[in-house]
C-alpha cells in the first residue's frame, strides 16, 4: 500500500499483516537495545497542523526506533500561523527529500489533499472528525492482545461519536477484522448515518454495554455543553459515564479502553481507569509498535 | 455598426435574417452590413440574462473585477447581469450603484444592473434607502449571503419594496439550523465528519418567507433554490397564487454532495457552495422544476474566489463556484442533448424568465427590439478548461475537462459585438 489515509483501500489480509508485524516490533521494544536498522536512510516528517503532543511523540519514537531520520513541522510555531497554505507548506517540506509525511490536521480530507501534491507516502495522524487510522489499529492490536482474535467481539464505543475521528476509524476497521461495533451517545452526538455492516448505534448505555467484550469511552470536549449538544455535565455523567457500576453489564472479561486524554470522573470513572480491567496504558504503549509496523509496511514494502 | 445575421436559426427551429442598426433590430439596413454572420451554423437567441452574479466590486477586486466579470459574462452568452451587493462595502448607497453602472458602461461589455442591499450594510436590521437606490438604477433588493434572520424586518422590507415595484430576493437558509455546516447534511457528511447543513435549513426558511409573502402580498424571489423540499414549498405557494418566483443555479442541477467522497473531489472546497450541493434526488427534482414551470429562471450564482482561498480546507475555504462562462453549454449538453429539457425552455429560463422576475418586458428578436443577441454553437465540442476562463477564478472547476456543446460564439450587446469566438 502506498498510504494510510483511512481503511477504505485496505484489505483484511494487509491489515492483519500490519498487526502481525506490530507483534514483532513489540518484541524488539522489549530488548535492551530497542532499535532496528529497518528505516535507516529514510526521512520522515511529522507535519502537525493541529497540536497533539502524544500522537506526535508516539510516531516520532516509532520512526526513531527503526533508525529513520525524523523532522518535525509544527504549525503553531511556524509559517502556517502566518497564513501559508497546506499545499505551500508541504511543497516546501517536500524539497527536503521527505519519504513519508505523517499528517495531523483539523480539516477532514487534509491527508488526502496532501496526497494530491506530494510524491511521499502519507500517514493520516488524524484529519478533522474523519479518521485516525493508527489509533484504530492500536485499539485493534490491544484487543488482539487480550482476546487472541477480533472475530465476534462486541465493542461498545461510548461518548461524543459525532465529533470523534477515533469512533469513525474504529467503526471502519474493527468490522473488517470480524468485530462488531456499538456506537453509543446522547442522540445529539450520535449520527445514525454511521450505522452499517457490523456497526450499530444506540442512545442507551445499557444496550451498548450489555454483554460487550470491550467498552471504549471517548473524550467529551467540555465545549459541547456550551454549544448545546448536552444539557449538563451532570446529566451526561449520570447517563453515559463508564464506571464500576455500568461495566457490570459487560462480560466479566470485558476490558475498558480510552484513546486519551481522559477527563477523569466525567466520561470515565478515575478508579475504573486505574483498575485491572483498564487497558488504557497498554493502548498508549501499543501505539509505538503499531506505528512502527505501519511505517515498515508503507516504506519498505510487503503488502 | 450594422450587422446582418443571415439565416439565423432560432430556438423554435425556425430561421430568419436579423438586421441590426444603431443598437436596434431593424427591417432593412439601407446599405452594406459592416459584419455579416452566417446564422445557419448557430443557435441565435436574445442575449442571456443572469439575475445572480457576484462581481466582487467594490472591495474584493482580488477575486473579480468589473472587466473580468463582465468579460466572463459575455463569453457565456450573457448580455445583461444583476450583480449582488455583498461587497465591501455593501452596495447600499445610491452613489455606489451609479458608479457601478457608469464603470460598466465605460467597458462596453454586458449591461450591468446592480441589486442593492435590502438593509443598511446587509445587517438585516435597518431598511436601506430603497427609493433612492432604485432611482440610481438598482433593480432588486437583497441581502444575499445574509439570511434575513429578523422576520419582522423582512416583512417591512417586502411591503416597502413592493410599493416601489422593486423585487426582493432572499437567500433562504435558517442560519441557526445551518449552523457551521459546510456541506449537505447526509450520510456523506457524517462519514466525512464534516459539519452538515440540512435541507431543513432551506425548507424552514422558505416556508417562513412564503408566509410573509402571503401576509404582505409582496413580490418575493427565492435565490438559488437547492432542494426538492424547498421546490415543493414554492410549487404549493404558486398554486395558491402567491407572487413568488425562484431561480436555480447550474451547480445544484449538475453536482451532488456525494462527489465530496469521490477520488477526484475528496473533501475539495471547489464543491463548497451556499446553499450546499444536495443529493441526486434533489437534482432530479430541480430539473423537473425547470420543466414544469415551478422554477422561473436560471441564476448562475457565479461566485469567484482566489485560488489560494479555495485551496484552504472545507471549513475555512469560502463558498462559491465560478460558472458563468459554462452555464449555457453545461445545461445544454447535460439536459437538452439528452432530451430531458426542451431547448426553447432552456432559452426561456435564461432570458424571458430572468426578465420576468425583474419586471422587464420579455427580450425579443423582433424588429424594434434592442439588439442584445447571443449565438451559440450547438455542434462543436469543446472541453471545459478553467485556465481559459475570463473570470479571475481560473483554477480547477468541478466541470474541468467535461466535453460540452452549446458554447457561446458571439455576443452582441446594444448592437455591438462584445464577444466573438467564431
Amino acid at each position: 500500500m502506498k498510504h494510510l489515509l483511512d481503511f477504505q483501500a485496505w484489505s483484511k489480509g494487509s491489515l492483519e499483516n500490519i498487526l502481525e508485524t506490530a507483534k514483532v516490533m513489540a518484541d524488539v521494544l522489549e530488548r535492551p537495545v530497542k532499535k532496528v536498522p529497518a528505516l535507516q536512510g529514510y526521512t520522515i516528517c511529522t507535519a502537525f497542523f493541529e497540536n497533539s503532543t502524544r500522537t506526535r511523540l508516539s510516531f516520532e519514537l516509532a520512526a526513531r526506533r527503526m533508525s529513520a531520520d525524523v523532522i518535525t513541522f509544527n504549525s503553531a510555531t511556524s509559517s502556517t500561523a502566518k497564513g501559508e497554505s497546506l499545499q505551500d507548506t508541504i511543497a516546501t517540506l517536500e524539497q527536503m527529500k521527505i519519504d513519508c509525511f505523517i499528517v495531523r490536521h483539523e480539516a477532514s480530507g487534509a491527508a488526502h489533499s496532501v496526497n494530491k501534491f506530494s510524491k511521499a507516502k502519507i500517514i493520516n495522524a488524524g484529519d478533522g472528525r474523519r479518521a485516525h487510522p493508527t489509533q484504530a489499529l492500536l485499539d485493534a492490536y490491544t484487543l488482539l492482545q487480550r482476546f487472541g482474535s477480533l472475530e465476534g467481539l462486541e465493542v461498545a464505543i461510548v461518548g461524543d461519536v459525532r465529533h470523534s475521528r477515533v469512533a469513525r476509524s474504529n467503526a471502519e476497521l474493527l468490522p473488517k477484522l470480524g468485530a462488531k461495533v456499538r456506537l453509543c451517545a446522547p442522540a445529539t452526538l450520535l449520527p445514525k448515518e454511521l450505522e452499517g455492516d457490523g456497526v450499530s448505534t444506540t442512545t442507551s448505555l445499557e444496550e451498548a454495554v450489555s454483554g460487550a467484550d470491550a467498552v471504549m469511552a471517548l473524550r467529551l470536549q467540555l465545549e459541547r455543553m456550551n454549544t448545546g449538544y448536552i444539557p449538563s455535565l451532570e446529566e451526561y455523567r449520570s447517563l453515559y459515564q463508564i464506571n464500576a457500576k455500568t461495566i457490570q453489564l459487560a462480560k466479566e472479561t470485558a476490558i475498558v479502553m480510552h484513546p486519551g486524554p481522559m477527563n477523569r470522573d466525567l466520561e470515565i470513572e478515575g478508579e475504573l481507569a486505574d483498575s485491572s480491567k483498564s487497558v488504557i496504558l497498554e493502548q498508549v504503549k501499543n501505539g509505538v509498535p503499531v506505528r512502527m509496523a505501519v511505517l515498515y509496511h508503507l516504506l519498505v514494502g510487503k503488502g | 455598426m450594422k450587422i446582418e445575421i443571415k439565416n439565423a436559426r432560432l430556438a423554435d427551429d425556425s430561421s430568419r435574417d436579423i438586421r441590426i442598426k444603431n443598437g436596434v433590430i431593424v427591417t432593412t439596413l439601407s446599405g452594406e452590413a459592416d459584419v455579416t454572420i452566417d446564422g445557419s451554423r448557430y443557435l441565435v437567441s436574445p442575449a442571456l440574462i443572469d439575475p445572480h452574479v457576484h462581481l466582487r466590486v467594490p472591495g474584493q477586486e482580488e477575486k473579480e473585477t468589473l472587466e473580468t466579470g463582465l468579460s466572463a459574462a459575455v463569453a457565456g452568452g450573457f448580455g445583461s447581469i444583476v450583480c449582488m451587493p455583498n461587497t465591501s462595502p455593501a452596495i447600499d448607497h445610491p452613489e455606489l450603484v451609479q458608479k457601478l453602472i457608469r464603470d460598466a458602461e465605460a467597458l462596453g461589455l454586458a449591461r450591468l444592473f446592480p441589486s442593492a442591499a435590502l438593509t443598511v450594510g446587509r445587517n438585516g436590521k435597518h431598511l436601506s434607502d430603497a427609493a433612492a437606490l432604485q432611482k440610481a438604477g438598482a433593480v432588486m433588493l437583497t441581502d444575499d449571503g445574509g439570511t434575513n434572520e429578523d422576520a419582522g424586518v423582512l416583512r417591512l422590507a417586502l411591503e416597502y419594496a413592493h410599493a416601489l415595484g422593486l423585487v426582493v430576493s432572499v437567500h433562504a437558509e435558517d442560519a441557526s439550523l445551518r449552523g457551521d455546516g459546510v456541506m449537505n447534511e447526509s450520510a456523506t457528511s457524517e462519514r466525512l465528519g464534516l459539519p452538515g447543513n440540512p435541507v431543513a435549513a432551506e425548507a424552514a426558511r422558505i416556508a417562513r418567507d412564503l408566509e410573509i409573502c402571503a401576509l404582505t402580498g409582496s413580490r418575493l424571489h427565492i435565490q438559488h433554490l437547492s432542494s426538492a423540499r424547498g421546490l415543493a414549498l414554492v410549487r404549493d405557494a404558486k398554486a395558491r397564487g402567491l407572487p413568488v418566483t425562484c431561480e436555480v443555479a447550474p451547480h445544484h442541477l449538475t453536482l451532488t454532495d456525494t462527489m465530496l467522497e469521490s477520488e477526484r473531489f475528496y473533501c475539495d472546497p471547489v464543491l463548497k457552495v451556499a446553499p450546499p450541493l444536495r443529493s441526486a434526488t434533489d437534482c432530479a427534482a430541480l430539473l423537473e422544476g425547470l420543466r414544469d414551470g415551478t422554477v422561473d429562471c436560471i441564476g448562475t450564482d457565479h461566485a469567484p474566489h482566489t485560488a489560494a482561498e479555495k485551496q484552504h480546507d472545507m471549513k475555512i475555504a469560502p463558498f462559491g463556484i465560478a460558472n458563468i462562462e459554462i452555464t449555457f453549454p453545461l445545461l445544454y449538453t447535460r439536459f437538452v442533448e439528452t432530451g430531458k429539457l426542451e431547448l426553447s425552455r432552456l432559452i426561456e429560463l435564461m432570458t424571458t424568465g430572468s426578465a420576468k422576475i425583474l419586471g422587464w418586458k420579455p427580450p425579443s428578436l423582433e424588429v424594434g427590439s434592442v439588439a442584445d443577441i447571443s449565438l451559440f454553437d450547438l455542434q462543436s465540442t469543446k472541453t471545459v478548461d478553467s485556465k481559459q476562463f475570463k473570470t479571475k477564478a481560473r483554477f480547477d472547476s468541478p466541470w474541468q475537462s467535461e466535453p460540452l456543446r452549446g458554447w457561446a460564439v458571439c455576443t452582441i450587446v446594444r448592437g455591438k459585438i462584445v464577444f466573438d469566438a467564431r
